[in-house]
């Protein structure tokens, strides 16, 4: 057990977990920013849009992570050089944050859209009947019952994200939790059921707040009708 | 109630303010308004009945194009129905719209529903907004539900709400789809009674609705609609005594039966 203790003093998990955090905290903001304006084309109108939205979630929902990740780090910088920053470590943080967040902003379109299934198609006829267009009506009428609605898929999609942010393993970022389980298990191999149960623990201590969270907000929030 | 024109010197009230030409609508196979002539002027007020799926809520939705048409045309006030776009929405607001099933903005509170239109469509300031709203949610008798959510509301208040929210727009026509059959009946009449006072004030109102006592009370005209087609239009005194075609004799022995 001592043996055991000694493993935090030296590597730091909480760190690690730390990184993770901060992966999921930037690839939901951006996630949540593009699968709503995903689901805004694929409610569209405009069939083109429609037709751009739907592509996109049909491609990206169907890609495994682990690709889109490593994409980022062998094809966009390791081939094309791109970066989104001069630190070496830091691009490899904010590339599979873009990653992360074009995966999961196709799940978030989806959740977003069946948050507006929960939306009657009166509201949006009443919105057009007092001379609301499209982006208006959306943004002060359909969005706002339809997040309320979507409450629940949506904290689906960040459980998802939590535990998906392990895969930015896959593109470079040593600093996160499961890398850091992987360079413990090697070191300490006597020691590899402990330490596997340390980081699941971690996981759960991380992902039941979340669950509980949107479970009471979605009934919390829910549009009386 | 009558349709004489108005000694208005707008040039505006010479043509009538809802005209509809050779309007045709298919569903697929179904053609569901064919060749619809339609005129309604000024302050008319106009009864639309017939037996269900006849056309009338299509007919209505057309006229303020929540349904497109296939041909013919559509004029709100002279002007032919813009497509899709911002001018639409602009001519949207000036035909008020209430719904068989109220579809108030479940998320606003009623002051909220019938300010929205006015601050976000004619940019009206929110005070002068507020004002307007309250005015008209005391006319339909609902101004102490002002700060609840719809839900909160009975239907009968809800349905009153509605035509307050398409009021506030200032609409030129006010369509209504059935406004009272989806209410109980002990409510059907308080809504009633704010579409008879918004008759008798002048407003153009194109009511598809069965209740006879209101076409009685308040339409200059019934237009009686089957099959996608206008059948027969007359007074109401003289359509509901005397209807001519078969059709409307069948389908008034239905529901004078009961
Ligand atoms: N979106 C739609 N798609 C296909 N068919 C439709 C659609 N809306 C209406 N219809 C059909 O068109 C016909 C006319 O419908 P409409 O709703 O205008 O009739 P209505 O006279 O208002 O009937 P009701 O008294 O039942 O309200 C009906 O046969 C209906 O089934
Ligand atoms: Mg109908």
């Amino acid at each position: 057990m001592d043996n055991f203790l000694t493993l935090f003093e030296t590597y730091n998990v909480p760190a690690a977990f730390w990184v993770n955090i901060q992966l999921t905290f930037w690839a939901a903001v951006w996630s949540l920013v593009l699968g709503t304006l995903l689901a805004l084309m694929r409610i569209s109108p405009i069939p083109s849009l429609q037709w751009l939205g739907a592509a996109y979630v049909n491609i990206f929902r169907n890609t495994p992570l682990t690709i889109i990740i490593a994409f980022g780090v062998l094809g966009l910088f390791g081939q094309l050089q791109v970066s989104l920053t001069d630190d070496f470590n830091l691009n490899f943080f904010r590339l599979a944050i873009l990653g992360l967040t074009i995966y999961h902003a196709a799940f978030v379109c989806e959740a977003i859209r069946s948050g507006v299934n929960t939306v009657p198609l009166g509201q949006a006829e009443a919105a057009r009947a007092i001379g609301l267009s499209f982006l208006p009506a959306a943004r002060l009428i359909i969005l706002p019952q339809a997040f309320r609605g979507a409450i629940a898929p949506l904290g689906n999609v960040l459980i998802a994200l939590i535990k998906n942010s392990t895969v930015a393993a896959a593109g470079s970022v040593a600093a996160e939790a499961s890398s850091l389980m992987k360079t413990m298990i090697e070191f300490r191999g006597d020691l590899v059921i402990p330490i596997f149960f340390t980081f699941a623990i971690g996981f759960v201590i991380l992902v039941i707040p979340v669950g509980l969270l949107t479970t009471w907000a979605s009934r919390r929030l829910a549009v009386a009708r | 109630m009558t349709s004489e024109p108005q000694p208005s010197t707008s040039a505006s009230s010479a043509h009538p303010l809802v005209s509809l030409k050779k309007v045709n609508k298919h569903y697929g196979p179904l053609h569901v308004l064919k060749d619809i002539d339609l005129e309604v002027a000024r302050g008319e007020v106009v009864v639309v009945i017939g037996p269900s799926g006849s056309g009338k809520s299509t007919l209505c939705r057309a006229i303020n194009r929540l349904e497109t048409i296939d041909d013919g045309e559509i004029k709100v006030d002279g002007k032919v129905l813009p497509a899709e776009g911002k001018a639409l929405a602009r001519l949207r607001a000036d035909v008020g719209m209430v719904f068989q099933s109220f579809n108030l903005f479940a998320h606003k509170s009623i002051l909220e529903n019938v300010t929205l239109g006015p601050v976000k469509v004619k940019g009206m300031k929110g005070g002068e907004a507020k004002e307007l709203a309250m005015s008209l949610l005391k006319r339909v008798g609902v101004a102490n539900q002002a700060d609840k959510l719809p839900a909160q509301l009975s239907g009968g208040q809800q349905q009153r709400v509605a035509i307050a929210r398409a009021l506030a727009m200032k609409p030129k026509v006010m369509l209504f789809d059935e406004p009272t059959s989806a209410l109980d009946p002990e409510m059907i009449n308080e809504v009633l009674d704010a579409m008879v006072a918004l008759a008798k004030e002048g407003m153009t109102m194109i009511v598809v609705t069965h209740e006879m006592g209101f076409a009685r009370k308040a339409a200059d005209r019934v237009v009686f609609m089957a099959d996608g087609q206008i059948v027969e239009q007359a007074t109401p005194e003289e359509f509901f005594t005397n209807p001519k075609s078969e059709r409307a004799k069948d389908f008034l022995g239905k529901i004078l039966a009961h």
